[in-house]
């Protein structure tokens, strides 16, 4: 099977894994700013995304593609390494117009997956999770609130200056690991050229930066409103 | 009169693939910076020789940017850190006095060191030999000007065309990639209608023995690019992953 | 005394060729299969022949001394690649093409032989356009040309400044193709070091692989020479650093004639020498002539100001300058043939108006062309010479004239070849440099690519049949033979005598040597007494090598000194060859230039009564004079004379 053992193939996962990741995020985002503007609306979409059988359906898929990008970009990697033989350079430059980023995909993947553990346990592991197993009320802090009342997670998280660096950190981690991945992804599957390599990581970079901005946006505006 | 400057060198010397290699220190005097990198090596061998040492062996032949065989790391660079050259080409006025300069071999399992400075790059006749031609038989072929040929597709081809299979980019790589040099004759040929009647075939095959020899992943750095002496664009990767593609899904 | 037969087929010359294919013998598809072929060389002809010769069915061993057949010298070739195809309607033809080469060789080349290239050229272009090699095009999608040096057609098929190497890859990745059929197995990091010949006939050779040391015998029914010319006997050349002469030196050893060794091509367009350290010189092409004009001040006060420093070419007014091509050679201007506009640059500059800080260079200078057709569009034509040379010298030649001097660059003499490329040993061929044939005194740009494409697709596939056709019957030889057993001591006990001279110089500083006697005495202008003086010093050199050369390291392993003392031991000997040569030869003619022979205007000066022929050395022994045979050169066809491009 092409997609297994060739290099292409391999990367042409990674890269419609990645894309599809990407699409999540751009709804996730979206679904936060809905927040900033309407906490009923917010408590919505959470109740929508709740123990229904489209959700879950949803979940396994989207943890699929999680699953599959960390396996495939281990097994990238791990192949790299071995690729790159045993001796190592003494002296190493990178060379103009090689982006930081691209060097460092597999590091940022992992800052980004230490912080999804942290993000599921805060969020998904006490909303649908606990929807799941039944439980129609869980523990946030000192109290007890319904596993779809999102909003009141947001304020609680985001209340918190220790959370809301850390957030904010894992937004530049995503934002870095985005503004490669995502012309990478469109290179890899052989959407370019020599009009379009530019163009396309001025998108990459503007959409990285909206979905950092997105992200950002809600979880300041919380911090802001919970010191009110 | 000319401006001579001192240096120290720090070379890379390993007898063969088996055995483990380390930097070795020289220093040189008055080397004249009118002087290119391969002619300042002359002159430490030189020295090493009259010192009745055994010369540092590195790969070398045209000296003049265009055979593809010397092939050096220096400080940290393929080919160095001037920008469009190979080394035969890097000359001594780049550096500055009393620096220090490193030099190692290609750095990649693709490319096990022989001695010194010298590496195998067989890997990439292997990746030719597996479809890197037109098959045409000598004779019998149309005359040259019966298929017109675009002006920019014949300029693009020959931009491909090119590399110099020199293996910088594999060197460049962080992952030991050749997909620049394998995506660069694909692209040579997919580019022009001669070559086209057998572009599927072609992606898939030497795509297929890049990956058999151990050559590593691209993951799209552009490091490749960057460090190549001739330029050689990475959207030829783009070229290839789409070929590549298109072909497997037809199967 | 020996008949030297070139073997030229009956019938007029247009049609010889085409009657010779349509006599020769053929080899059977089930027989090719037992023949084995063992090509020295993968540069565009050793390359070409291989793949052709797999292509046909034979059993090919190919080997060269690099690490990938793709990097022959064949690669540095900048320019173009000649062809009749008149595809610019500028009233070119097959016997114009011939007529230039002959003509530029000045009259020392074989009829039959040229006439045959020129009529294959136009195959090479098909050939090469069908592998896929990317030659400049018009916007209508049709090939473009260019002019080049001793013709007035446009008749050069260019891939921007990397012809040579466009068309290598071509003949690399058919090559490649066979390697991967099976018919071709490659040798790369082999370099041959005997040819071994059993009962007068060529056998097979020994080699040397150059990473393990280990000495390997191989055998094949007939054994191709491709290995290119002897320039590097010069030290300094346009000529790869590995480029050498030994293969075809081994084979004159052997009993193959060396024609013509005194025929060295000087190019005009160099970068000149700059220092004791220089290892190479470095060409720019021939092409640059197109549109560059060539110029020395005119008053020596202006020369003398700019090699002080402190004039800039710049500074010289348009009056001061003299372009000293286009006054002599109204008719050709800067595109003379390279061997006249070489001693031009000779001439201005030994008068005292050479520019540079060592008064060893003229200006090639582009201002006008950029006047005219913009610096884009010269950019575009030139744009990697340009850089090339900026990253060489550190000056901006779309600023500042180029400075140019004239260089060894190729090597018209070689290994003596009949019509059918065959040496003096049956079964021996040499293709390309390698041999002799088609440029005469003088080789005319772009027809260095095309007689070793023509040579290796579309000649010697034909003629090596001629001979193999009587080989069927003849089993594959064993390595085991006494032949072999010798050839392979002899070598070894080479080797060992070379390691244990154990003494204070190194291989290049006596190489250095040897190439600035070469360059004195043998070079440019050659004069009775300083050939004489130079086979006094060559023999100085020689013992000097023999007794106090220098090779640290191991023979059985990886030893590059031990590599490059093998060639300079030949090349010693080749630089003997090429003064004996030239002081045989009481004339000047094509590269050849013997200040005693010159007109009043210091033009070349042919005797053609009396050297109108092809020496062939053939060797006696390591301490013997060779002797010297001729081939009478019959010209039926071009009325023989003076040349001139002034008109």
């Amino acid at each position: 099977m092409w997609l297994l053992n060739s290099s292409i193939g391999r990367k042409l996962i990674m890269s419609i894994s990645g894309i599809f990741l990407i699409l999540f995020l751009l709804f996730h985002m979206s679904m936060n700013v809905a927040a900033v503007f309407s906490e009923e609306a917010y408590n919505t979409i959470c109740e929508f995304l709740g123990a229904n059988w489209y959700a879950v359906v949803g979940t396994l898929v989207l943890a699929a593609g999680f699953i599959i990008h960390i396996i495939y970009g281990l097994w990238l990697t791990l192949q790299n390494r071995k690729a790159r033989g045993n001796d190592r350079y003494a002296v190493n430059a990178t060379p103009k117009g090689v982006e930081w980023s691209s060097q460092n995909m597999f590091v940022l993947g992992i800052v980004i997956l230490g912080f999804i553990v942290l993000h599921l346990s805060q969020f998904w592991y006490k909303m649908m999770f606990a929807e799941l197993t039944g439980n129609v009320s869980v523990t946030l802090g000192d109290t007890f609130v319904s596993p779809a009342d999102g909003a009141a997670f947001i304020k609680y998280y985001f209340s918190n200056i220790v959370f809301v660096i850390l957030y904010l950190i894992w937004y530049v981690a995503i934002w870095f690991h985005l503004t490669h991945g995502f012309w990478s992804a469109i290179q890899t599957i052989g959407w370019n050229n020599r009009i379009w390599m530019n163009r396309w990581k001025c998108i990459s970079n503007i959409f990285a930066t909206i979905i950092f901005l997105g992200f950002a946006i809600v979880t300041i505006t919380f911090y802001i409103k919970s010191l009110a | 009169m000319d401006k001579t400057i001192n240096i120290t060198l720090k070379v890379w010397r390993q007898r063969g693939p088996q055995e483990k290699g380390a930097f070795q220190t020289y220093q040189l005097e008055g080397i004249s910076v009118d002087s290119s990198f391969l002619e300042m090596l002359d002159i430490l061998n030189e020295k090493l020789i009259n010192e009745g040492q055994e010369p540092v062996v590195f790969d070398h032949d045209c000296r003049e940017g265009i055979c593809g065989m010397c092939s050096l790391y220096v400080n940290g660079h393929p080919h160095g850190p001037d920008e469009d050259v190979t080394t035969c080409q890097l000359h001594m006025r780049k550096f500055h006095d009393g620096e220090t300069i490193t030099i190692e071999p290609w750095r990649s399992a693709g490319f096990p060191v022989i001695r010194d400075l010298m590496v195998d790059r067989s890997a990439f006749d292997k990746i030719m030999q597996a479809g890197g031609y037109v098959s045409v038989n000598t004779g019998g072929v149309p005359d040259a000007n019966s298929i017109p040929i675009p002006k920019p597709d014949a300029d693009e081809a020959m931009e491909s065309a090119s590399c110099i299979g020199c293996g910088a980019c594999v060197a460049a790589c962080k992952n030991g990639s050749a997909m620049l040099f394998v995506s660069a004759k694909v692209s040579q040929f997919a580019l022009l209608p001669q070559g086209r009647v057998e572009a599927a075939r072609r992606a898939k095959a030497m795509l297929a023995k890049m990956d058999e020899l151990g050559f590593g992943n691209c993951t799209n750095t552009g490091a490749c690019e960057a460090e190549c002496p001739k330029n050689v664009s990475i959207t030829n990767i783009a070229r290839l992953n789409r070929q590549f593609i298109s072909a497997k899904l037809k199967d | 005394m020996t008949q030297i037969d070139s073997k030229i087929p009956e019938g007029p010359l247009a049609e010889k060729w085409s009657n010779y294919k349509a006599h020769q013998k053929l080899v059977n598809p089930a027989n090719k299969r037992r023949l084995d072929i063992i090509v020295v060389g993968t540069g565009l002809a050793g390359g070409s022949a291989a793949a052709s010769l797999g292509e046909l069915g034979f059993n090919v061993l190919n080997f060269c001394i690099q690490d990938s057949p793709r990097r022959a010298h064949s690669i540095a070739a900048q320019g173009g690649i000649n062809a009749a195809k008149n595809y610019q309607n500028d009233g070119d033809s097959v016997y114009r093409l011939f007529y230039d080469t002959i003509k530029g060789g000045d009259y020392r080349a074989r009829e039959a032989n040229v006439y045959r290239l020129a009529e294959v050229s136009n195959s090479i272009i098909d050939q090469c356009v069908a592998q896929g090699v990317p030659f400049a095009r018009e916007y209508g999608g049709l090939l473009a040309n260019r002019s080049f040096g001793g013709a007035q057609v446009s008749r050069t098929f260019y891939a921007k400044g990397q012809t040579g190497q466009q068309l290598l890859l071509g003949a690399y990745s058919a090559l490649s193709r066979q390697v991967n059929k099976g018919t071709v197995k490659l040798y790369t990091r082999y370099e041959m070091l005997d040819l071994v010949v059993i009962d007068g006939r060529a056998r097979g050779i020994i080699a040397r692989n150059l990473v393990t040391g280990k000495i390997e015998r191989f055998s094949a029914h007939a054994v191709v020479i491709a290995t290119g010319g002897y320039g590097n006997t010069f030290f300094l050349s346009t000529n790869a650093m590995g480029s050498n002469g030994s293969a075809a030196y081994q084979c004159y050893k052997k009993g193959a004639y060396f024609a013509n060794p005194a025929f060295a091509q000087i190019h005009p367009t160099c970068i000149p020498v700059h220092g004791e350290f220089q290892s190479k010189l470095t060409l720019m092409s021939e092409s640059l002539r197109n549109d560059g004009r060539i110029w020395t001040p005119k008053n020596i006060k202006d020369a003398e100001a700019i090699r002080a420093g402190k004039l800039k070419p710049t500074d010289i007014k348009e009056e001061d300058r003299d372009y000293y091509l286009e006054r002599r050679y109204p008719a050709f201007g800067n595109l003379v043939p390279r061997d006249v506009a070489s001693r031009a640059a000779k001439e201005r500059c030994d008068a005292g108006y050479g520019v540079g800080s060592t008064g060893l260079a003229v200006y090639l200078d582009f201002k006008d062309a950029i006047e005219r057709l913009g610096r884009d569009a010269v950019e575009a034509r030139y744009g990697n010479l340009f850089q090339m040379y900026e990253k060489i010298v550190d000056e901006n030649p779309y600023e500042t004239p180029m400075m140019i001097y004239p260089a060894i660059h190729y090597t018209m003499g070689g290994i003596w070849v009949d019509y059918e490329l065959s040496t003096s040993i049956p079964g021996l061929f040499a293709i390309g440099e390698a041999n002799f044939s088609d440029h005469g005194a003088n080789r005319l740009g772009a027809s260095a690519l095309m007689q070793g494409l023509a040579d290796g697709y579309f000649v010697l596939p034909y003629t090596i049949q001629n001979y193999l056709a009587d080989q069927i019957q003849v089993p594959r030889f064993s390595t085991d033979l006494p032949e072999f057993d010798k050839a392979e001591k002899d070598i070894q006990d080479r080797i060992n005598k070379l390691m244990n001279i154990k003494g204070k110089r190194s291989v290049d500083s006596i190489h250095k040597e040897l190439g600035l006697i070469m360059w004195e005495f043998v070079g440019m202008a050659r004069s009775k007494e300083g050939l004489e003086t130079a086979l006094e010093k060559l023999k100085e050199v020689k013992k000097e090598f023999w007794t106090n050369v220098r090779i640290p390291g191991e023979a059985n392993t990886l030893n590059t000194e031990l590599e490059k003392a093998l060639r300079v031991a030949d090349f010693i000997e080749i630089g003997r060859l090429m003064a004996l040569d030239a002081l045989n030869r009481n004339e000047s003619c094509g590269g050849h230039f013997r200040v005693e022979y010159q007109t009043d205007e210091g033009e070349a000066l042919r005797q053609d009564d009396k050297y109108m022929y092809v020496s062939c050395w053939k060797y006696e022994g390591e301490d013997k004079d060779p002797i010297m045979l001729k081939e009478d050169l019959n010209y039926e066809c071009i009325k023989v004379q003076q040349r001139n491009y002034k008109q």
